[in-house]
């Protein structure tokens, strides 16, 4: 930013134009008001948090005192911490086969589908437009009540599926693959169409078939979409809260309790902010090793392919 | 050939700016609000026919009190409550007045988030400390120093079907029920009514399903009654009389056994199953009595029986709280006394909810006095089973829904009840080292 000085009178153009360029190369000025919110609303709560957790502060701001590890102590010996932290893991498991697998099965039918292809994109992404309080209540209400809910009414069963601990993360999984694979599908989709289409004609002319053509075209050609949809998924997955809190409320006897409403609890509703803020840390440094472990794979994968 | 639509991009961002305007100021502007109002805003959780009365009480003082503007906000009960009153107040932008349950007030940091009660402006709005019950205007102060009105008392009550319990031959000769003392006489009465249902469970309460605190009420009703205690008067000690502990969960198991209650009825159900006069008892708290009303239940209540000694039951008490507020407003704050002053001094209308008024002269009135039943057990305001003023207890707490899911399958017989006594005191002593948030004194 040392160019940025006001030139002088007598500045040939040639130094004039040099300035420009290198002004907007660095284009500072023009990402400030960005960097400003990301400072104060990430950058500074996440330091905020780092430091809290290292408090007994409560959620009246007092009790600030420095307790060292005392709360990351208390959390790794903390069985409901462990048990949120699984079923976290357990959902992030459970949601990202089917969401990937089923995103894929879907784009792929789609794509091959010749007749009112617009009704079909509509019907498979119109669930992911929907917000999680919507979606979780119309499933909660309409969908799972054991006695007069679709499920039980169509399939002629007395389950209790959100109510049975062995069940009901299953019953999560469910509405949120209904919900959100909507997105994995379309990324599907979009890349399926980008694939070029003299790849199949030379396939056909070599007499492949269709499920030669998927094996040897399709997937290769998919493979790094298929790669930014399971970041994108994981990452979300392991974020999961608002259609279990509003669904199940953690329950039944803490089956499906993810570790963010573990955090919320302790946090919010138990009105102990440090403690929460070191159970969100542990999260945090699970997510920072998919990240990691993820970014590793892509480069070798990378450095295979050229 | 389609034109472009006529929308630059200047136009784009004023409009989107004219709109998000918009929408700010009609957050902050509520519709209904005169300029020359005072405005109180007011949070509760009271619902069904709770709610009902309580719209009720706000409109009436809303036509008497033409100044002043009460925002009413009904939130939904029990730890989410909790949550966002302690959010609010820890903001210092929070609601002016909330009701709040008395058990509460140890754990939600009375001080921090909670603003005292100020007795100057409580006596100019015509309210004296001695117009309260006593063992509840005591447990309305924290520290020394008061943080709520009381308003109410919920405690268990017995409901028992009219119809059913005189082909029973258990009415009197007033048509009440004859009340029991001691096992034996309730046991009596519950087969005979067992045997005018063709053998089904004659009782229900709150036994089983996620969360449940019914069997903890019941419990706590049963076990003050012969002097047990939780804890030591400071919080500190575990005071459970394992003898008198078990005899109550033995009791409890004895109902569950003879098919003398339901223990497979969540609490929706024991309603239900009250409701449509297919249980001759009801045990549960006062409040469900506009809603049997309404649906035509034959019924009565009573006092919650006496087993164990005394007629002790578990209650808990609704009352008034000042969320923190960073300024408060003096004239907004006189109009919250005066709001508050209204709603204590005509408990009487409350008190169609079923809650017995903790505000004394209420009790004396000719208007509650004609209440039926819900004057029948007016008696029990000095013999409330209160929680341990700890920072863990009160309504929807983890210890009630601990030891609910502790006793629940001892009714049922899944467990036994040296068992449920052990999970019960597990589940104590886990509260007890977890540590307070609002701490008594600064470590």
């Amino acid at each position: 930013m040392t160019t940025t000085v006001a030139a002088p009178a007598t500045t040939s153009p040639a130094e004039k134009a040099q300035v420009k360029r290198s002004w907007t190369q660095h284009g500072l000025l023009f990402v400030i008001p960005f960097l400003l919110i990301y400072v104060a609303f990430l950058v500074w709560p996440t330091l905020l948090g780092l430091r809290m957790s290292f408090t007994d502060v409560n959620i009246a701001g007092s009790n600030d005192r420095f307790v060292g590890f005392a709360n990351y102590a208390e959390a790794f010996a903390d069985p409901r911490m462990w048990r949120s932290l699984w079923n976290t893991l357990v959902f992030t498991v459970l949601s990202t086969v089917p969401l990937v697998i089923l995103g894929l099965a879907l784009a792929l039918l789609v794509h091959h589908l010749r007749f009112m292809q617009w009704l079909w994109r509509l019907s498979f992404f119109g669930p992911f437009l929907l917000p999680s309080a919507v979606v979780s209540i119309r499933w909660l209400q309409m969908i799972y009540p054991p006695e007069y809910g679709l499920l039980n009414g169509t399939l002629g069963t007395d389950i209790l599926w959100l109510g049975d601990p062995s069940l009901a993360m299953w019953s999560v999984v469910l509405t949120t693959v209904w919900w959100t694979v909507g997105f994995n599908f379309l990324l599907y989709l979009a890349a399926l169409q980008s694939i070029p289409q003299h790849l199949y004609e030379a396939a056909s002319i070599d007499g492949a078939s269709a499920w030669d053509k998927l094996r040897s075209i399709t997937l290769p050609m998919l493979g790094r979409t298929t790669a930014l949809i399971i970041v994108l998924q994981l990452l979300a997955s392991l974020k999961v809260f608002d259609q279990i809190y509003l669904m199940t409320g953690g329950g039944p006897e803490d089956a499906t309790r993810p570790i963010i409403e573990y955090a919320y609890d302790v946090g919010f509703t138990g009105y102990r902010i440090g403690y929460a803020s070191a159970v969100s840390y542990i999260l945090f440094v699970l997510i920072v090793i998919v990240s990691l472990a993820q970014l590793r794979l892509f480069r070798k994968r990378a450095e295979v392919s050229s | 050939m389609q034109d472009p639509p006529f929308i630059t991009r200047r136009h784009l961002l004023g409009g989107s700016l004219a709109l998000l305007g918009a929408a700010a100021s009609g957050c902050a502007i509520p519709v209904g609000l005169g300029s020359s109002q005072t405005r109180v805003k007011y949070w509760h959780f009271l619902g069904a026919s709770d709610g009902i009365i309580m719209n009720r009480m706000v409109g009436a003082f809303a036509q008497d009190n033409p100044g002043i503007f009460i925002e009413e906000n009904v939130l939904a009960w029990g730890e989410p409550y909790y949550t966002k009153i302690a959010m609010a107040g820890a903001g210092g932008r929070s609601p002016d007045v909330a009701t709040f349950h008395l058990a509460r007030l140890a754990g939600i940091g009375a001080g921090e988030l909670l603003d005292p009660i100020n007795l100057d402006l409580l006596a100019e709005v015509g309210l004296q400390p001695s117009d309260f019950s006593p063992p509840i205007w005591e447990r309305a102060h924290y520290k020394g120093t008061l943080y709520a009105v009381p308003f109410d008392a919920h405690p268990m009550v017995q409901y028992y079907n009219t119809d059913l319990c005189e082909q029973a031959g258990l009415l009197g000769p007033d048509g009440k029920l004859q009340p029991t003392t001691g096992q034996d006489q309730l046991l009596d009465q519950l087969r005979k009514a067992k045997q005018v249902l063709g053998g089904k469970p004659p009782l229900v309460f709150d036994a089983l399903g996620l969360g449940t605190v019914g069997p903890w009420r019941v419990w706590y009703s049963l076990y003050p009654q012969s002097g047990g205690t939780l804890l030591s008067e400071d919080g500190s000690q575990v005071t459970i009389d394992d003898q008198k502990a078990l005899d109550a969960l033995r009791f409890m198991r004895r109902l569950g056994e003879e098919g003398l209650c339901d223990p497979t009825t969540d609490y929706g159900a024991s309603v239900a199953k009250f409701t449509n006069s297919e249980a001759a008892f009801l045990w549960n708290g006062d409040w469900e009595v506009t809603g049997l009303k309404e649906r035509g239940t034959p019924f009565s209540m009573g006092r919650f029986p006496s087993v164990f000694g005394s007629g002790a039951a578990q209650a808990d008490c609704h009352v008034f709280v000042l969320p923190h507020q960073r300024d408060r407003d003096p004239e907004v704050e006189r109009a919250t006394y005066q709001f508050i002053a209204y709603l204590v001094k005509n408990s009487a209308d409350w008190a169609v909810a079923g809650h017995v008024p903790s505000y004394l002269p209420a009790l004396q009135e000719p208007d509650y006095l004609a209440l039926q039943p819900q004057s029948e057990y007016r008696s029990v305001i000095t013999d409330v089973a209160l929680d341990p003023q700890v920072w863990y207890t009160g309504s929807a707490s983890r210890l009630w829904i601990e030891f609910g899911g502790a006793f629940s399958p001892v009714i049922s017989g899944e467990r036994t009840p040296e068992e449920g006594l052990a999970a019960a005191k597990a589940a104590l002593n886990r509260l007890m080292s977890a540590p307070n948030p609002f701490p008594a004194e600064e470590r």
